[in-house]
């Protein structure tokens, strides 16, 4: 039972993670609709950015501020820069682009940062916390990382639900020629839902680095667990993503921990599984709209 | 027509427009006055859509000229043109279906300057729109999508009349409305131009519904203008309401 209940909570913490890069895929989806796939990219980038602020300066919170700024900024950049070039082009081409976009960030991190293992340090203690005598499988830090992306999804969403700028992001994600003719600037509000993207991607980023090192390709898997949690949900629905991305991180957690030496190889497989099921009940995912069905 | 009736509120000049190789407006004229309303009739394919596309900026014009008041706005695009007072209510009852009644509201006032003292405009503006509109009031946290085909229409005419429109672009208002639904939306029509001074340019497809409430008319058979005149005059033209207009 312990044990269960360890593996519930860690599992829910890389969850949360992600969740986070669910939800920017989400962002991104609803109003291009298009799957940006140097969206782990960019999470690494700006987390580069990161530990080279906290080496520089010495405080953690200087680095995680600054990572936030820069996804926003970078979020902005690849969309004006890179994506919009592709703006009334066969789909093909922005795929295309942000996987050239993904190899691009990684090539640029490997030339300036170098291609090793580097430690992320944490905000908070990562030894393990205890009721009683008895361990949770949960660190400060694991509480810091679930408390922050749950704090973020929420001001999203109040955001998103309560302010004229998240009704133009939701009315520009839903229909964008209604929204032009009604005098949003889509091209702008377009830009914006990538610097959020860009922002709750960095936020992973700094979030999960601690626990998987830091080199050019470290978001790739968890970019794709992010992506199968996104899916899971379903690519319209913010709330999917984020039951998704805790529904994936919670049953790998009991695969790498109940199967013993053999779980932490079959984590991907078992993602894999998941997603097929997921798909063929609920192709849209599990989250998806009626009206997305009706189509 | 703006000769003898006053200036013209929307005059597009020798406007040609498209899409890829296929030319769907071909030198096309059109005058629209102020407080009148303006009809735009033909068969399917005619252009009609077009024209109000190419006018409100969804689509660039090739050539010609979209002056509302006097400046030239062709190429402007449909965020420029609702701020300098041209308001498309595109086909097919253009709600947002996952937004509620009163986001879809809220959204017309988007082009409107922001401000504190213009938030109390807002409001202020949102519930004239309801005492205007009666069953959007009741309905206002509804999702738009369990309206009924008319209040879907009063509602986008409504979210137009929200950015403060000097001109109104109707695309096929009464498409897919039951008869008895389509008369009170075109009375509304009616009503907006007469009581409140608004210039309306109305596609139709009910050719006569349509002359029925215009003041002027036009009638476009592929991409160029066959006939303009006053709405009385096409009506009375038997060939022509024969060979383009079906009845």
């Amino acid at each position: 039972m312990v044990e269960f209940l360890q593996f519930t909570l860690s599992g829910a913490v890389f969850g949360m993670v992600y969740a986070a890069i669910a939800l920017s895929l989400v962002l991104i989806w609803r109003g291009t609709r298009l799957l940006n796939y140097a969206q782990g990219g960019m999470a690494m980038f700006t987390t580069y950015v990161a530990i080279e602020v906290i080496y520089r300066t010495g405080s953690y919170w200087a680095g995680f501020a600054v990572a936030l700024a820069a996804g926003i900024v970078l979020g902005a950049i690849c969309e004006r820069g890179v994506v919009r070039l592709t703006t009334g082009k066969p789909p093909l081409n922005a795929v295309i682009v942000t996987i050239g976009l993904l190899i691009l960030l990684e090539g640029l991190a490997g030339i300036l940062y170098g291609g090793q293992y580097r430690s992320f340090p944490a905000a908070f203690s990562i030894i393990g916390l205890r009721v009683g005598h008895t361990p949770i499988g949960v660190s400060r830090f694991d509480v810091f990382v679930a408390v922050a992306v749950l704090v973020t999804t929420l001001a999203f969403a109040a955001v998103f639900k309560y302010t004229a700028a998240g009704l133009r992001l939701r009315a520009t994600a839903f229909n964008p020629t209604i929204a032009r003719l009604s005098g949003i600037r889509v091209a702008r509000v377009l830009t914006v839902g990538w610097a959020l993207a860009g922002l709750l991607g960095a936020l992973a980023g700094v979030l999960v680095s601690p626990s998987t090192f830091l080199y050019p390709n470290s978001m790739d898997t968890i970019f794709v667990y992010g992506f199968t949690a996104a899916v899971i949900g379903g690519l319209d629905s913010p709330a999917g993503a984020v039951v998704g991305g805790l529904l994936l991180g919670i049953v790998l957690s009991y695969v790498g921990g109940y199967l013993g030496t053999q779980g932490p190889d079959l984590t991907a497989l078992v993602a894999l599984g998941i997603l097929v099921v997921v798909l063929m009940i609920r192709p849209d995912g599990l989250f998806a709209g009626a009206r997305l069905r009706r189509v | 027509m703006s000769d003898d009736n006053g200036p013209a509120a929307l005059r597009v000049d020798g406007l040609v427009a498209g899409y890829g190789e296929v030319i769907a407006l071909d030198d096309v004229d059109v005058t629209a006055d102020t407080g009148a309303i303006t009809a735009v009739l033909g068969a399917n394919g005619a252009g009609k859509t077009t024209l109000l596309r190419a006018i409100s900026g969804m689509i660039k014009p090739r050539r010609g000229r979209v002056l509302l008041d006097g400046a030239d706005m062709a190429g402007r695009g449909p965020e420029q043109m609702v701020r300098a007072g041209v308001a498309h209510v595109p086909e097919g009852q253009g709600v947002i279906a996952e937004l509620t009644v009163e986001e879809n509201l809220r959204i017309g006032m988007m082009s409107l300057p922001a401000g504190k003292r213009r938030r109390a405009d807002r409001g202020a503006a949102l519930e004239e729109s309801y005492e205007r509109f009666r069953p959007l009031a009741d309905r206002r946290r509804k999702l738009a999508t369990t309206l009924s085909g008319g209040e879907r229409q009063m509602l986008v005419i409504a979210r137009a009349l929200l950015a403060r429109p000097r001109v109104l672009l109707l695309d096929e208002p009464s498409l897919g409305l039951a008869p008895r639904v389509m008369a009170q939306v075109m009375d509304l029509i009616v009503r907006l131009s007469r009581e409140h001074g608004l210039t309306i340019v109305l596609v139709e497809q009910n050719a006569r519904s349509a002359l029925a409430i215009a003041d002027h008319g036009l009638v476009l058979n592929l991409g160029r203008v066959v006939a303009a005149a006053d709405a009385p005059t096409l009506a009375a033209d038997v060939a022509l309401r024969h060979h383009y207009l079906g009845f």
